[in-house]
């Protein structure tokens, strides 16, 4: 469970100031499936980026588990990161010297686990995303669909427990794009993942619990997105504060 | 992993890889190529010290000629001179062997005692250094009616009035103290043939002979020679250090100073300190108890050696080692740029590592660990073109000469009337070669050791070019932010 308060970003770019995050308030419940919609520049992928630890907010408090990921030493939030944190992204970055297996393989190296167990998992973690017959294949020899099919692999095979996912299906096809949205949302369902997708796509958006649209650095949280996953989550407002859903503006300040 | 990842990643850039490989390879190899002549050239001024003053001597000890024994670079023949009455007449055979001394003062034999009671002296040994000059012929009919025996000042050393009638020959005699082992001009050369001397031959006639000077007069073992008036029995040849001495035959200290008439008296004291750390401290101290003295330290030798040999080591020793600092420096600073630059380009990739939960060390240590592949790579080639750049030193270079104070006085070899009895003879080649006793020249082939402390230098040079172009990679790698990594577009 995330629980983010009065989050700020600012950093430099070149001579300006970029005030990327103007104060975010959020909780985020286990196991529950949140979009983030916006325009490009609105703080959509850093707001991801201080939810995965991958960077570090100006001020305000990233409660993860009951740690606060802003206050966390370096490490520590690295090895957060290594436990419970997948990551899968618009443009797959896999490395492209690894074959699919030990692409997936990567992730278990911060986790210790060596040798015949670390290949066994990643063999089988590339079998759940259905590319089973493709574990020694290079990513250049892979479409971009199988390539993203490794991605999730690799997010995954930590069983971690929560998947951040920044643009999935940015690069794909309409086809191949329908699969990855029905493979993430088969393994949000069969892992009791907290699903966290920043998107432009509409179609992801319809899938999720909640959608959040991020302006001019605020996290706008519409409750009901009268999508298919409405049960999952416990009725009621997902965080106390909230004063909950008003019917005449779907959108709110979370 | 690491392997496999770094192994994948090598492949990849194989073509930069080879290039930072070679760029320190070159580098690496100069650096072996001018440590190998140098060393060389080190070894050769040692051998040419050696072959002149022997192995083991620190100091040599010296004096200039005294007034009025015929001047700087005259000799004096203390041999037995014939009585004026006895004088040859025309036409009559006649056959002289007399031992000279050179152009260098005496001190007396007392001296060597005196320095070897100096403090930190381990060992000493007197020296006389003589030329043996044997005349031999017919008195020429012609001869001066001033009664000046034979004369002329022709060339060749031949007689005014029948030049092919006087031989004369000369060889280098060298007093030794038969007693003295490890100083001294014999500790440097390996018998060839026979044995040395004992220290219970101090006064008998052996010689010991140059083996090349034996081998040209077809001497040997067990031979007799004739040395000032006396017959020595050859006991041995002595092999010289490559290059050689100027003497051709040594013989017992006594014996010279006997036949040479100069009883009590030698010419060079070898000097051997007890480290070198008090050669200056024992030079001082001698300097001290014979104040007209030359006290001479075998580094005082090397800055006296002028020729190729001094070029050869004023050009190793600066444009070598410059040369060789600069191309290692560009090739450690090609390195680190070249995997800086192709750690920007995996900015994406590291910063996708680090999303994994890679820790900064991690990525850190893959990037040294291609760096220090690649170095090792490096080193080995370097070590290769090391050996190879030593060995087309050694067949370029030709042989290098070495020349000994100065060669002075080789023009005028004349030497001054020691009494009526005799005459004046001049000529420029046998005594010229006596003259240059004091200005010795040697050649001397430059080999180009590849040692193993310089195979070592090579491998912590690859290793630490691989280290600094790793640690300027990885800083790099280790300031990425995984979030401005990840942002980047490609």
């Amino acid at each position: 469970m995330y629980q983010l308060t009065g989050v700020t970003k600012t950093y430099k770019k070149g001579r300006d100031t970029v005030q990327a995050l103007r104060g975010v308030d959020v909780t985020i419940p286990d196991r529950e499936w949140l979009a983030i919609q916006g325009p490009t520049g609105h703080g959509k992928s850093t707001l991801l980026q201080i939810l995965g630890g991958l960077d570090r907010p100006t001020s305000g408090s990233v409660v993860f588990d009951g740690k606060d990921l802003a206050a966390l030493r370096e490490g520590q939030v690295t090895k957060v990161r290594a436990t419970s944190i997948g990551f899968i992204f618009q443009t797959f970055n896999l490395i492209p010297t690894l074959s699919a297996q030990e692409n997936v393989e990567a992730a278990l190296v911060p986790l210790h686990i060596h040798g015949t167990q670390r290949r066994a998992w990643a063999a089988q973690s590339l079998v759940d995303v259905g590319l089973g017959d493709r574990l020694r294949h290079l990513p250049s020899e892979l479409s971009g669909g199988q390539q993203q099919r490794v991605a999730i692999a690799r997010a995954l095979v930590k069983k971690p427990t929560v998947l951040l996912a920044d643009e999935p299906t940015g690069n794909l096809d309409e086809g191949t794009r329908d699969e990855i949205i029905a493979l993430l949302e088969k393994l949000w369902k069969d892992l009791g993942l907290t699903l966290i997708v920043v998107t432009h796509d509409s179609s992801i958006a319809r899938r999720a619990q909640r959608v959040g649209q991020m302006r001019d650095g605020r996290l706008l949280i519409r409750q009901d997105t009268g999508g298919a996953h409405q049960a999952v989550v416990p009725a009621g407002p997902a965080n106390p504060a909230d004063p909950g859903p008003q019917p005449t503006d779907p959108w709110q300040p979370s | 992993m690491f392997v496999t990842y770094l192994v994948r990643e090598l492949r990849r850039r194989m073509r930069q890889a080879c290039f930072i490989a070679l760029g320190l390879a070159v580098g690496i190899g100069l650096v072996i190529t001018v440590t190998a002549a140098s060393a060389g050239v080190k070894n050769a001024q040692s051998t040419v010290l050696h072959s002149l003053y022997g192995v083991g001597t620190d100091i040599t000890v010296t004096t200039a000629p005294s007034q009025g024994s015929g001047g700087p670079f005259g000799f004096r023949i203390r041999g037995r001179a014939p009585a004026s009455g006895a004088r040859p007449k025309a036409g009559q055979k006649f056959s002289r062997d007399v031992l000279v001394t050179g152009a260098l003062g005496t001190l007396k034999s007392s001296s060597v005692t005196t320095i070897a009671q100096t403090q930190n002296v381990t060992a000493t040994a007197g020296a006389l250094s003589a030329t043996d000059l044997s005349i031999s012929g017919k008195v020429p009919t012609t001869s001066n009616s001033n009664g000046g025996g034979f004369g002329g000042g022709g060339s060749g050393g031949g007689g005014g009035g029948g030049p092919t009638s006087i031989k004369t020959s000369t060889f280098a005699v060298l007093g030794v103290d038969t007693g003295a082992g490890r100083v001294g001009p014999l500790s440097s050369d390996k018998i060839a043939s026979g044995r040395t001397f004992t220290a219970a031959e101090a006064n008998s006639d052996v010689a010991l002979l140059d083996a090349n000077y034996a081998k040209q007069h077809k001497l040997a073992t067990g031979s007799k020679i004739t040395v000032g008036s006396a017959t020595f029995t050859v006991i041995g040849t002595v092999a010289e250090p490559q290059g050689g001495t100027t003497t051709d035959v040594y013989i017992p200290l006594q014996r010279a100073q006997s036949l040479a008439g100069m009883s009590g008296e030698v010419n060079t004291i070898y000097v051997a300190a007890a480290s070198a750390t008090d050669i200056s401290a024992v030079q001082q101290a001698i300097k001290a108890q014979l104040p007209k003295a030359t006290v001479t330290t075998s580094s005082d030798l090397a800055s006296q050696v002028t020729g190729s040999l001094s070029n050869a080591s004023s050009l190793a020793g600066t444009l070598g080692k410059w040369l060789a600092i600069v191309v290692l420096i560009a090739a450690f600073a090609m390195a680190s740029l070249l995997t800086m630059a192709a750690v920007s380009r995996r900015v994406r990739e590291f910063g996708t590592l680090k999303a994994l939960g890679w820790r900064s060390r991690r990525i850190v240590g893959q990037v040294m660990g291609e760096t220090l592949v690649i170095g090792v790579v490096g080193g080995a080639a370097g070590i290769v073109l090391g050996f190879a750049g030593a060995a087309l030193v050694k067949a370029l270079v030709p042989p290098l000469s070495a020349t000994l104070g100065q060669t002075q006085g080789s023009a005028s070899p004349g030497f001054g009337p020691p009494g009526g009895g005799a005459g004046r003879f001049g000529g420029g080649s046998p005594l010229g070669r006596a003259a240059n006793d004091a200005a010795k020249t040697i050649l001397v082939h430059l080999d180009t050791p590849v040692t193993v402390g310089i195979i070592v230098l090579a491998v912590v040079l690859a290793l630490a070019g691989g280290l600094i172009a790793g640690m300027f990679g990885g800083w790099r790698a280790a300031r990425l932010r995984p979030a401005a990594a990840l942002a980047q577009v490609q």
